[in-house]
């Protein structure tokens, strides 16, 4: 497999890096203490067009290559998770629409995406149903030229502030995909506390109280909700969330580098220690063959290969089991210190273990690659 | 010109048949055998399949021809392969 990254790719690397670091990292305490991305960052996110990269240049957008789209999260993934998995969440919703919207749904809402001035949200799980969407509870059911959709839908990342959800439900016992505007009559949107880990993604449960879509709201088809429209944005979804996990444990590997250079016990500097060079050798090994899982998943998604799904459902099955492993050592390696808020290392670990369940959990994808394998 | 039909009918089969053995390993598949009910393919298999059509024929399917109702046979998939290169002639 010959993986190329092009010039233009490195150099949106370089710009989303300082990027990260002047915006991102200064922000990062705030992020945390108040549970929520400012509307500041995510001006500059859309400033930066960052918000737009997967979206057709018809429609305001980049439309960056996989590659890139793989570089960018890394990077977003060693400044702060949330900001990271924010964008992916944008991420999932362009794909949906980009593949299964019509044009008059595509020209209505992906420049606003692009620009910032829509925010987007997924809303697939419910309080009863998390990975098994085919038991799903919200129901549509079809009216005169629209649809009433009732039900509920839980830790929708971005929900607190979204303008734009797009809701799955069964409809006649089928899977359907809605496009539902915040101030639809029927719909409330209760915040929910954030997480131990991703504290910046604003989740919100949303009630869907007879909720009246109109038709032109159906995105794709009745039946294509989970087989078309979930599936492939999900597909997306975890190719972004590996990347960034990618990025988490080069955050971890960095700050472990830093400390075992400074830190002194027994005569000598952490980084004569056997043991210790042992977790760092483990972070960096695993840091690269996630990153290679990625890339090829990326470059077989670039040729519109087949086998870039399963690609991908390993690039996230790995990285994430990566992070978590390099979350641990990097705590491991930092003693008391790494357990207190004074070093980043402490939220890499709450983050990563969150990455882990996100986007299909482990458990989901080591069935699902036992059953597709790739030899 | 039913000659190419037939023709073009029995490539697009061969096509198919070979990426099911090269997916499905071990698993000989007959023209009219259920793939979703024997069990062989679940969702992240059919994505692969819709990929790997879209890609080797070079045909773009709708979201209504995506339904997994119909094309549960690999006579149902040669026919909608079939169908959509004749749209594009
Ligand atoms: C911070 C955060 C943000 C989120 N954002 C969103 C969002 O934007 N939109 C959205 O729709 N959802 C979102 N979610 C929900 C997320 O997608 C789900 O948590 C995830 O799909 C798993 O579902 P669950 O938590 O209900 O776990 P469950 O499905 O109940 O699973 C619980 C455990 O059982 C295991 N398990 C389940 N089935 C099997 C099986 N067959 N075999 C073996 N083990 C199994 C799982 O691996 C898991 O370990 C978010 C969650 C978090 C924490």
């Amino acid at each position: 497999m010959l993986i190329k990254i092009s010039e233009q790719a490195k150099k949106l690397q370089t710009d989303v890096r300082l990027f990260v670091e002047r915006e991102i990292i200064p922000q990062v305490q705030s992020i945390e203490n108040d549970g929520r991305i400012s509307e500041e960052i995510v001006s500059k996110l859309a400033g930066n067009h960052l918000l737009g990269m997967m979206i057709p240049e018809e429609y305001g957008g980049q439309n960056i290559d996989p590659l890139s789209l793989a570089l960018l999260h890394e990077e977003l993934g060693q400044g702060h998770t949330s900001v990271e998995n924010m964008l992916t969440v944008v991420g999932m919703v362009v794909k949906a629409i980009t593949s299964a919207g019509d044009e008059e749904q595509k020209k209505r809402w992906l420049p606003g995406i692009a620009a910032g001035s829509v925010i987007p949200a997924f809303a697939m799980s419910e309080s009863n149903i998390g990975s098994d969407i085919k038991g799903m509870e919200t129901v549509a059911v079809k009216g005169d030229g629209h649809f009433m959709l009732k039900g509920n839908k839980k830790w929708i990342t971005l929900g607190q502030i979204a303008d734009l959800f797009i809701v799955f439900a069964k409809c006649d016992n089928r899977g359907a995909a809605f496009l539902v505007e915040r101030d639809t009559p029927g719909l409330s949107v209760v915040p929910m506390s954030p997480t131990f880990g991703l504290r910046g993604n604003m989740l919100a449960e949303l009630h869907f109280d007879d909720c009246q879509i109109p038709e032109a709201n159906l995105l794709g088809r009745i039946g294509s909700g989970f087989n078309r429209v979930a599936a492939f944005a999900l597909d997306e979804g975890r190719y972004t969330t590996a990347c960034g996990c990618v990025g988490l444990g080069k955050a971890c590997l960095n700050a472990s580098l830093k400390y075992v250079n400074q830190r002194k016990q027994f005569d000598v500097y952490l980084k004569e220690h056997q043991l210790v060079q042992k977790m760092i050798t483990e972070m960096i090994v695993n840091i690269q063959t996630a990153k290679l899982l990625c890339y090829q998943a990326g470059t077989l998604r670039e040729m519109k290969d087949p086998t870039s799904i399963s690609y991908t459902l390993m690039a996230k099955y790995h990285a994430s089991k990566m992070a978590n492993l390099a979350a641990d050592y990097a705590i491991q390696i930092h003693g008391a210190v790494g357990c207190s808020t004074e070093y980043a290392v402490e939220r890499y670990y709450r983050d990563a273990k969150i990455m882990e369940i996100i986007e299909g959990s482990t458990q989901l994808y080591e069935m699902q690659i036992a059953k597709n394998p790739v030899i | 010109m039913k000659d190419k039909i037939i023709s073009n009918q029995r490539e697009i089969k061969s096509k198919v048949k070979d990426y099911f053995a090269r997916s499905l390993v071990g698993i000989e598949l007959g023209d009219e055998d259920d793939i979703f009910e024997l069990g062989l393919v679940h969702s992240l298999f059919a994505m692969q399949l819709i990929l790997f059509i879209e890609k080797e024929f070079g045909i773009e399917l709708e979201d209504d021809e995506i339904d997994l109702e119909r094309i549960k046979t690999l006579n149902q998939i040669t026919s909608l392969i079939l169908r959509k290169l004749e749209l594009q002639c």
